[in-house]
């Protein structure tokens, strides 16, 4: 099992969310949701500048065994999407946490995310 | 509780991810399904395929059975050690396995069936079996390991008892032969070069790990997926199954009508051929992104169908997939994937054998 960073929050749909440092938040899907899945090779991200919803379906991540819907674990304003994942997908697999970030959403609302998992909650949900 | 094969304990040790295969806790992958399928089109690559079911036929009218039974004429198996690629029909034509036939002795010879339909083949093959005086045995004490790739066959003969390596490396393609408690034959699923090795199961785990360190990577089911999907191989219950006929399957080279030989569903397929195939099995190439999946429906001008096996190809780096489109559809077409309608192309398969991608595929 690969371990879970303590400075991030999450979501039960397994998405990760970390505050940046101008208050943004950048979104990926965690290292458990990348084994998972296995191999991804393809990833449809939203649109800079799209509105989400928190709860929203907003990007499919496809590795080679099926499609996955990403929910917008906060609601905001995207504000930069990761566009090194169209040429080379594997980075959600090699660096979920790091180069493998799918975008970046600038809060309307701080406080949902406290209704957000701590890593420690959210590792309380992978056990079996 | 799912059943393990002799070499469950080597996956779990390559750290594979096992899942629940038709009853069997098998490997997925050991890490990751694109690497493992790339090893195998570009050096060698080995999966535990044990769960398949060996069955041994024995009686002096072993071949006189078989030509009943299959819908491909093992007439055609002239020399000991051939193997034959065929479907087992019902009466009505549709498909209840596909198989294959190894031609050992007049008096023997062997079945290598799914695992999936283990239960309906045996008892299908028991039912008939008797009125030809042939004995049926199961043999669930061996285990059977693929090894496929450019490189497979040196590999596997490297290890084989040194006055048995000449003769294994001059195997013909779709050829067998014994050699001492080892099976090896000629065939795979992948499109590869390479050998299916039968073997007893208390020696699997000590050649796997042997295999393992000649440079023979372990390969998980996913791999295996994608590979026979490139190479254009159907795969039972997905692509095929008793609802359709060999011939709405992309199967009609398999099955020998020219004489007048009696086999099971002959009849059924004489009468679907002369009301004319309504349906056949193509290739599918998505000319964008995206992925096709199982189930998808494609659109062309001659109406509706179905994908059968959807998914990302390694090697044409793009969707492929295999569907059952009307007889008259024709190249283009397009899929729906998840409500969205993709441009993609008719074509017929292999999409990638020996390592390319096949002429006219993209």
């Amino acid at each position: 099992m690969s371990s879970v960073p303590s400075e991030l929050k999450y979501t039960e749909s397994h998405e990760w969310i970390g505050v940046e440092a101008d208050g943004s938040v950048r979104i990926g899907i965690t290292g458990h949701a990348q084994e998972q899945l296995g191999d991804l090779v393809f990833v449809e991200l939203p649109e800079q500048g799209e509105r989400l919803d928190q709860g929203e379906s907003c990007a499919v991540v496809e590795s080679v065994k099926a499609a996955s819907d990403i929910y917008a674990p906060i609601t905001g304003q995207v504000v930069a999407v990761n566009e090194s994942l169209d040429d080379d997908p594997g980075l959600i697999n090699s660096d979920p946490y790091g180069d493998g970030w799918l975008f970046s959403v600038s809060l309307d609302d701080v406080s949902e995310l406290e209704g957000l998992m701590d890593a420690e909650a959210y590792e309380g949900t992978l056990d079996d | 509780m799912p059943q393990k094969t002799p070499l469950y304990q080597a996956h779990v040790d390559a750290g594979a991810r096992m899942v629940d295969f038709g009853g069997w806790d098998m490997p997925i992958n050991y890490g990751s399904q694109i690497e493992e399928h790339h090893q195998v089109r570009r050096d060698a690559g080995m999966f535990d395929v044990s769960h398949m079911t060996v069955v041994d036929l024995h009686g002096a009218r072993c071949r006189a059975f078989l030509s009943y039974l299959l819908a491909n004429d093992v007439a055609k198996l002239k020399i000991p050690g051939k193997a034959l690629y065929s479907c087992m029909l019902n009466d009505e034509g549709g498909v209840i396995d596909d198989l294959i036939t190894y031609f050992i002795d007049e008096e023997n010879f062997r079945l290598v069936v799914n695992a999936s339909t283990r239960e309906k083949d045996l008892a299908w093959v028991n039912k008939q079996a008797p009125e030809y005086g042939v004995a049926v045995a199961e043999r669930p004490e061996l285990a059977m390991i693929a090894v496929q790739g450019p490189a497979a066959r040196e590999a596997l003969a490297s290890l084989a008892r040194a006055e048995d390596r000449e003769a294994i490396m001059a195997l013909s393609p779709f050829s067998s032969g014994s050699f001492g408690d080892w099976f090896v034959a000629r065939t795979g699923y992948t499109g590869e070069d390479g050998f299916e090795l039968t073997l007893p199961g208390e020696h699997a785990d000590g050649l796997w790990r042997r295999l393992a360190d000649a440079g023979v990577k372990p390969c998980g089911l996913g791999a295996r997926d994608t590979l026979r999907l490139e190479a254009g191989m159907n795969l039972y219950g997905q692509d095929m199954d008793e609802t359709v006929t060999p011939l709405e399957s992309g199967l009609g080279w398999t099955v020998a009508m020219k004489d007048d030989r009696a086999f099971i569903g002959r009849r059924a397929l004489e009468e679907q051929k002369a009301d004319g195939v309504p349906r056949k099995l193509v290739g599918i190439v998505l000319l964008g992104r995206g992925v096709v999946r199982p189930g998808n429906t494609v659109h062309t001008d001659s109406g509706e169908g179905v994908l059968t096996s959807g998914s990302f190809s390694p090697t044409l780096q793009r969707a492929i997939g295999l569907a059952r489109v009307p007889a008259d559809a024709q190249s283009g077409c397009q899929v729906d994937v998840r409500g969205k309608m993709l441009d993609a192309k008719i074509v017929r398969p292999p999409f990638a054998r020996a390592g390319n991608v096949c002429s006219g595929i993209i």
